[in-house]
């Protein structure tokens, strides 16, 4: 970067570059917005960056991102802990809960199998989907991960490793397009889908 | 190969892809004339994506691309070859993803003429979705794509000698690329045992074509062993294992063949 961009700015720029989807045109965008913004703009920021890490942790139960542990999900005494929907990411699980369709919990596995990416069984929350079944309250898995190859050699993989375990396993059914993502689904899509689930 | 005017017509076989932006994905796709490329699918995340349905790993699909200033856009795409049994079936699938990474490690990206590997890999998955046990069309894969890459090993003549090799058990230096004699092999570190009919059974997959190689029967000795010949090799040129091997020995272990 050129020497004419003061550190703090090419600091920032650089950070901002990293996250997901963000070119260097954007991120210098950003950066520059936030010179030229109020200072309260930058702190705000700042602040919720800070909190974001500091003041979020997993579920010990279902791995979703929250700020008490349990999360209100698994602590509700009003959802039915026996019913799981595996999910693959944390916004899967908001875009099932704006169905208002589904009253059971989660298990949230952060990723699906992509050994060409080098994320195998054992970088997600699969062991400990394994553990949870393993205590014999959880009645039906609802595998919920995403319709195409790394989604489905995720579920198969989960299939196997919870066979035997006297849990009824279920698949979301087909409906969703192969290689979309369910975090897109639209809520009459997403129930129809969570209707319709079969046995694996 | 020149870069293409401002868009271009192809079908691609989808080897990886990454979520990219707000709703995007970014694929790397091996073209027949157009070599191996990074594009945009834009929208490709969501589910109502009009022109975008269907960009699915390890597929086939037809494709209008426009090509930017660093990144090609994929404007339009259609699959055009499902291969459902990679997706329903968990050690075809994952055969097939070690397939997609060998392309992807081997391969430079840019504008090349990759049309005997793009053959070579279509016809790979499609047996790989096909066929009651994969492993015979995955080490022709591996034999073929290290003859395209510029790395098939040499076979013929001893590589320390340069003399012609006898028809009696060898050894095998990934090291220097090729088959070494009896005699010479106290001189080379880090070599496999090489068995007549393992070296017969590369050989095989060298020089012909997959019909040749399936109509020979091979039997399964030899494949194993080329196996372990092969995934040694592979590893010694990319200075790795390929990522993918590691969960299809893992799923393997768990499950017969097929
Ligand atoms: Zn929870
Ligand atoms: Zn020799």
């Amino acid at each position: 970067m050129s020497k004419a961009i003061p550190e703090p700015v090419t600091k920032l720029i650089e950070s901002f570059s990293r996250l997901p989807g963000v070119g260097p045109k954007t991120a210098s965008r950003l950066t520059y917005y936030l010179l030229r913004a109020p200072e309260e703009t930058s702190l705000a920021l700042a602040d919720a960056l800070r909190d974001l890490k500091a003041n979020t942790r997993y579920c010990a139960v279902c791995y979703n991102i929250t700020v008490e542990d349990p999360c209100p999900i698994c602590a509700d005494a009003q959802r039915d802990q026996r019913t799981v929907a595996v999910v693959e990411e944390p916004l899967d699980v908001l875009a099932i809960e704006r169905t208002g369709a589904f009253k059971g919990v989660y298990h949230v596995l952060h990723g699906a199998i992509s050994p060409m990416n080098g994320i195998g069984p054992d970088d997600l929350r699969i062991r400990e989907l394994t553990k949870r079944v393993d205590k014999g309250i959880i009645a039906e898995v609802i595998i919920a991960t995403n319709p195409g190859l790394e989604g489905d050699a995720t579920a198969m993989y989960i299939q196997r490793e919870l066979t035997g375990k006297g849990a009824r396993m279920t698949r979301l059914a087909r409906g969703l397009p192969v290689g979309s993502d369910i975090e897109y689904a639209d809520s009459v899509t997403l129930t129809r889908a969570l209707m319709g689930r079969g046995d694996v | 190969m020149p870069r293409p005017d401002r868009s271009y017509r192809t079908t691609a076989i989808i080897l990886k892809r990454r979520d990219f932006g707000e709703a995007d994905r970014l694929l790397t796709i091996l073209t027949p004339e157009h070599g191996k490329q990074d594009v945009i699918a834009k929208g490709a995340r969501k589910l109502t994506s009009h022109k975008m349905g269907h960009v699915e790993l390890l597929t086939r699909a037809d494709m209008l691309i426009h090509t930017g200033r660093e990144l090609g856009v994929a404007a339009q795409a259609e699959m055009t070859l499902p291969l459902d049994r990679l997706r329903e079936d968990l050690v075809r699938g994952a055969y097939a993803g070690y397939c997609a990474e060998l392309v992807d490690k081997f391969v430079n990206a840019g504008f090349e003429d990759t049309r005997t590997l793009y053959r070579l890999t279509e016809a790979t998955l499609i047996r790989i979705n096909d066929v009651d046990d994969p492993r015979l069309s995955v080490r022709y894969f591996e034999v073929q794509l290290l003859l395209w890459a510029g790395f098939g090993p040499e076979l013929s003549e001893c590589v320390v000698g340069g003399e012609p090799i006898e028809p009696q058990d060898q050894v095998f230096s990934p090291g220097e690329g090729g088959v070494v004699c009896p005699q010479h092999a106290p001189r080379v570190l880090n070599t496999l045992s090489l068995p007549m009919l393992t070296l017969k059974t590369l050989r095989l997959m060298q020089r012909s074509r997959y019909e040749q190689v399936e109509a020979a029967n091979i039997p399964q000795g030899p494949l194993d062993d080329s196996e372990r010949i092969l995934s040694s090799f592979i590893a010694h040129i990319l200075e790795k294992r390929p990522l993918s091997a590691e969960f299809l020995r893992r799923i393997r272990r768990e499950s017969a063949p097929g």
